[in-house]
């Protein structure tokens, strides 16, 4: 058969449809390609720690307002609400470890990635991607310097490093609100909130929690470093880059956040 | 000395390069020529090894560099010095970190002597004193200088220049060409600039091209371009509109 002559009218939904599982294939390799050059130049010398720092600060230190409001009342309205709940079973005495699971293996990791990628990973793709039109990292890759040692493996090393320490601030200032609410507001003894908690969080919920803050870290910071360096023309480019970094960092966030509920203790 | 051979790139259906030939002798400046859209820049990228062509050869002192990755092709790139099209300052930085970052990154010089080299290049382009000011606030006249000064801070062999004047005021472009003359007779680099600047460029050129329509239709020095009996050499360097008469 001739492959230049014309798809006959009946095939061409599935032709329509390869073609799209070929481009979601192809891009998943590039995805992937770029990650596995970018995550050993996070360890391998010469180790760019000033740009780690300087991206720490970016992507942890400046994030540090919202994610400390958005956990003080995540925490004060998950009082709120299951104080409600518990109220109708007499069981207000488990509010603290209510709150406090919620938060550690569940929400706290979940919003705070959501929350660093609408405000740091937009960031993060809009820079890269602003240098990308402006031909600041061909003038990087001309000096024989290496764009993805100086933009990618940075980023994703502080991802790595923030996304921990910000989900278990995000943590602590939401069962901090919860407190709040539940003791100050609701009238629970600080005792029943605080010992109930120490009884029924331990070490594997706080672990469930942190490996998926992790894997957060390196997913936001994977696709919004991949949309700058891979942006389109101009402004409108940079523009779409960015908030299809920061739907698809929050939707795989969800995804994977699902998978790991189902695979940690 | 840069050799290319029978060069051609097409993006989509689209052919830009239809088989260039050229040659750039050592130590000499050659000015690439002709129409907006004809390909000029993207021939620069393949002399830089930003693009890979679809066929041909570009040939740098013996080594063709189209098959060239990774550390071979960092270790052609370390003798260049380029100037890109908008300057592609890092505005996350000052000036003078702009011009002292090739140096930090790429040698193991003391601190001294970089800020000594540093000041030494701002000065020959006029630009003493501006090392503290961000890109940003700089004139686009100033950003091409510093871009300059960049370029040619490592000392570079090769010295590669994507339109460094153009939107610039008349006194800028010939201020301008006249310090890369003047940079390229104390350095005696090689230098292959792209540019429109007709008839600013004859005065600084060793050697002229023309490119038209994905191939080098003319190419010499400066007075064999102009005394060219091509009719498309001499509509380009006359300014004159293609008429369908004379397309």
């Amino acid at each position: 058969m001739n492959a230049d002559a014309p798809t006959p009218l009946v095939l061409r939904p599935v032709e329509g449809l390869g073609r799209i599982v070929l481009e979601v294939i192809e891009s998943l390799g590039r995805f992937g390609r770029f990650l596995a050059h970018a995550a050993p130049l996070m360890v391998l010398p010469p180790v760019k720690v000033g740009r780690v720092v300087e991206r720490i600060h970016f992507i942890g230190f400046r994030s540090m307002t919202i994610v400390v409001l958005t956990g003080a009342f995540t925490g004060m309205v998950l009082a709120l609400q299951i104080f409600l709940v518990l109220s109708r079973f007499g069981s207000e005495a488990f509010l603290g470890p209510a709150v406090a699971l919620a938060l550690i293996r569940e929400l706290g990791p979940v919003l705070c990635s959501l929350i660093v990628a609408g405000r740091a990973g937009s960031a993060l793709t809009a820079e890269i991607g602003i240098m990308r039109i402006s031909e600041q990292i061909d003038a990087l890759t001309v000096m024989a310097l290496s764009p993805m040692r100086y933009l990618t493996a940075p980023a994703l090393a502080a991802g790595l490093i923030t996304f921990p320490l910000m989900t278990a601030i995000f943590d602590v200032v939401g069962i901090g609100g919860g407190y709040l609410v539940g003791v100050k507001l609701l009238g629970l003894s600080a005792g029943t909130y605080f010992g109930e908690l120490q009884s029924f969080v331990d070490m594997a919920d706080i672990m469930t929690g942190f490996w998926k803050s992790l894997s957060f870290g390196l997913i936001v910071t994977w696709v919004c470093t991949y949309k700058g360096f891979h942006c389109g023309h101009g402004a409108e480019g940079v523009a779409r880059a960015t908030t299809e970094a920061v739907v698809l960092s929050s939707v795989l966030t969800l995804v994977w956040d699902y998978f790991l509920g189902t695979v940690l203790p | 000395m840069i050799r290319v051979e029978g060069l051609q790139k097409s993006f989509g259906a689209q052919r830009v390069l239809r088989g260039v030939d050229l040659e750039v002798p050592a130590g000499e400046i050659m000015v690439i020529i002709g129409r907006s859209g004809g390909g000029k820049s993207v021939l620069l990228k393949h002399l830089i090894g930003l693009l890979r062509p679809d066929a041909g050869r570009v040939i740098v002192d013996g080594t063709d560099i189209v098959g060239l990755s990774g550390a071979a092709l960092d270790a052609i790139r370390a003798r260049y010095g380029v100037v890109f099209q908008g300057g592609a300052l890092f505005d996350s930085m000052s000036v003078f970190d702009n011009v002292a970052f090739p140096l930090r990154e790429k040698t193991r010089l003391p601190r001294d002597e970089i800020r000594a080299r540093v000041e030494e290049r701002l000065a020959q382009v006029g630009l003493s004193g501006v090392g503290g000011k961000n890109p940003a606030e700089i004139s686009g006249g100033m950003r091409k200088r510093v871009a300059i000064a960049r370029a040619l801070v490592t000392e570079p062999g090769v010295v590669f220049l994507d339109e460094p004047t153009t939107g610039l005021d008349p006194i800028l472009v010939n201020t301008i060409h006249q310090l890369i003359r003047e940079l390229h007779r104390k350095s005696r680099f090689t230098a292959v600039m792209v540019s429109h600047e007709i008839p600013e460029i004859f005065a600084i050129a060793d050697r002229v091209a023309m490119l038209h329509e994905g191939v080098i239709v003319a190419a010499g020095t400066p007075e064999s371009i102009q005394a060219s009996d091509r009719a498309v050499v001499q509509r380009f360097i006359r300014g004159e509109a293609e008429t369908e008469a004379s397309a």
